[in-house]
């Protein structure tokens, strides 16, 4: 499964029809324990870039940005009750929500390749 | 930034750095914020708090002059005895919450926040007026470290020759010996934990820390703990953060601490705190729980049920050991009675809340 990230540290994958989308692994041991994900709304359309989420650590309230442009299919309701799914498995339960998207906005995110190389001059 | 003595051990651990008060602190390590909160709670945990101030009061005027400048009875601390206070300027503002020890007769330690030293050495150095003391700032001389969590006592006295248990009440002050290494103990800290507040010389201080780390193992569960995980224990059990809950424009009966200020005595900003308490308070300080998810921080509107602004959050986070999301934050006394139901503005979704009765947690040592 390729996956591909945006430089706010957010994942994408495709999975069926839809792109699954979610937070780093890197971003997520940043910031620490997550508290509360604010998620986005079902059928809400979001803009590759633009604020879509809201991510709450121990400590602060950070912006989640939609990493693909489209529409909001699913979201991962069992982050309501279980927040720090992020922390422990950023990459597969913590996920966040499905897009409905066009392949052209995931083509523009970095592959994890170029992600790991950017990484290196975030923590310089 | 400024850096503690602890500070490589910090970064070797892998600690989250961050900028506090111009320091450079550990956030949370490895277990993070949340698993450390719990582990204090439950056994105990060490925290670097060297950031901190510590002033030194000595001489025949000392006990007058700090009874002048501070809130509390300080007359009433005996020699090996600590006592919280507040210091207050004319108009009754708070200038600092600060921890005072009673050294000796005439020989007192002020330990002040890291965010205030400068202002607070300003005000004692300008307020010594007829009084005979002398002032050292003695704070990067020595390190500071708070060890709390119900073992921190018990596995104390396994490690020291004293039988601390009988005879150290708490906020007494001992002089114990750990490894060969002498440093003050004071039966205080700012968890609602039972446990220790540690003085110690800079060149002990790295040998110290690790000496407790590796013998409290033997006996209990024990971590290095952030600067995070400090801000959820002291929420829980009610006590104020400076910034927060306290300010230059606060007085104390609104952060609910007439209790620290001793109105028989006499002390700056005293004629300021009766007018008040006369007059009657404008706004009160509440902790409340939301009854829906999200996390109430500082800054966000609280309302009435029916929508109107009645104050603001001071402090907010998610509590670990209440399991809920909570706020501290000034209202209007008419919303200040336990059970009251309000709301509060998540950046503009307005979530239900609760006035909660305080504190959330009750110190384990009450």
């Amino acid at each position: 499964m390729e996956i591909r990230y945006a430089k706010s540290h957010e994942w994408a994958a495709k999975e069926g029809d839809l792109y699954i989308c979610g937070l780093s692994e890197y971003a997520q041991e940043k910031v620490g324990d997550i508290v509360f994900v604010e998620l986005p709304e079902t059928g809400a359309e979001v803009e590759q870039g633009a604020p879509f989420g809201v991510i709450e650590s121990v400590k602060a309230a950070n912006d989640l940005y939609a990493p693909l442009n489209g529409e909001v299919a699913e979201v991962n309701e069992g982050l309501e009750d279980e927040p720090e799914l992020v922390n422990s498995s950023a990459l597969k339960d913590g996920w966040i929500c499905k897009i409905k998207s066009d392949d052209d906005s995931f083509s523009a995110l970095m592959s994890e390749e170029e992600y790991k190389e950017f990484l290196k001059g975030q923590d310089e | 930034m400024l850096k503690t003595v602890m500070n490589s051990f910090h970064v070797e651990q892998g600690a989250r750095m961050v900028e506090y008060a111009g320091w450079e602190m550990p956030l949370f390590y490895g277990p993070g914020a949340t698993e450390e909160h719990r582990i204090v709670r439950r056994s105990a945990g060490i925290f670097d708090v060297s950031h901190m101030g510590r002033f030194r009061i000595q001489g025949p005027g000392s006990t007058d002059y700090l009874n002048h400048l501070i809130t509390s009875n300080v007359k009433a601390l005996q020699p090996g005895q600590s006592g919280y206070g507040i210091l207050l300027k004319e108009d009754g503002g708070i200038i600092d919450d600060i921890f005072l020890y009673r050294m000796g007769e005439e020989d007192y330690s002020l330990v002040v926040n890291a965010s205030n030293l400068n202002k607070d050495w300003e005000w004692l150095e300008l307020h010594t007026g007829p009084f005979e003391v002398t002032l050292t700032d003695e704070s990067s001389q020595t390190s500071l470290f708070a060890l709390q969590g119900p073992q921190v006592i018990p596995v104390l006295e396994k490690l020291t020759s004293l039988s601390l248990q009988d005879e150290w009440e708490r906020f007494g002050i001992r002089e114990l010996k750990l490894n060969n290494i002498t440093f003050q103990a004071g039966r205080t800290g700012y968890t609602g934990e039972d446990g220790v507040e540690i003085f110690v010389d800079n060149e002990a201080a790295l040998e110290l820390w690790n000496s407790i780390l590796a013998l409290f193992a033997d006996h209990c569960e024990i971590s290095p703990c952030g600067l995070a995980c400090r801000d959820s224990l002291r929420f829980e059990p009610g006590f104020p953060l400076y910034g927060h809950e306290l300010g230059e424009d606060i007085l104390p009966p609104e952060a609910l601490l007439k209790w620290a200020c001793d109105m028989q005595g006499d002390f700056i900003g005293k004629e300021a705190v009766e007018a008040l308490l006369e007059k009657g308070l404008e706004r009160k300080l509440i902790t409340l729980s939301l009854t829906e998810k999200g996390v109430p921080r500082e800054g966000y509107e609280v309302l009435s049920s029916d929508g109107e602004v009645i104050g603001e959050v001071v402090s907010g986070l998610y509590a670990p050991t209440v399991d809920k999301y909570c706020a501290n934050a000034f209202v209007s006394p008419a919303y200040a009675k336990a059970g009251t139901e309000i709301q509060v503005s998540l950046r503009g979704r307005v979530k239900k809340a609760v006035v909660e009765k305080r504190p959330l947690y009750r110190p384990s040592y009450r």
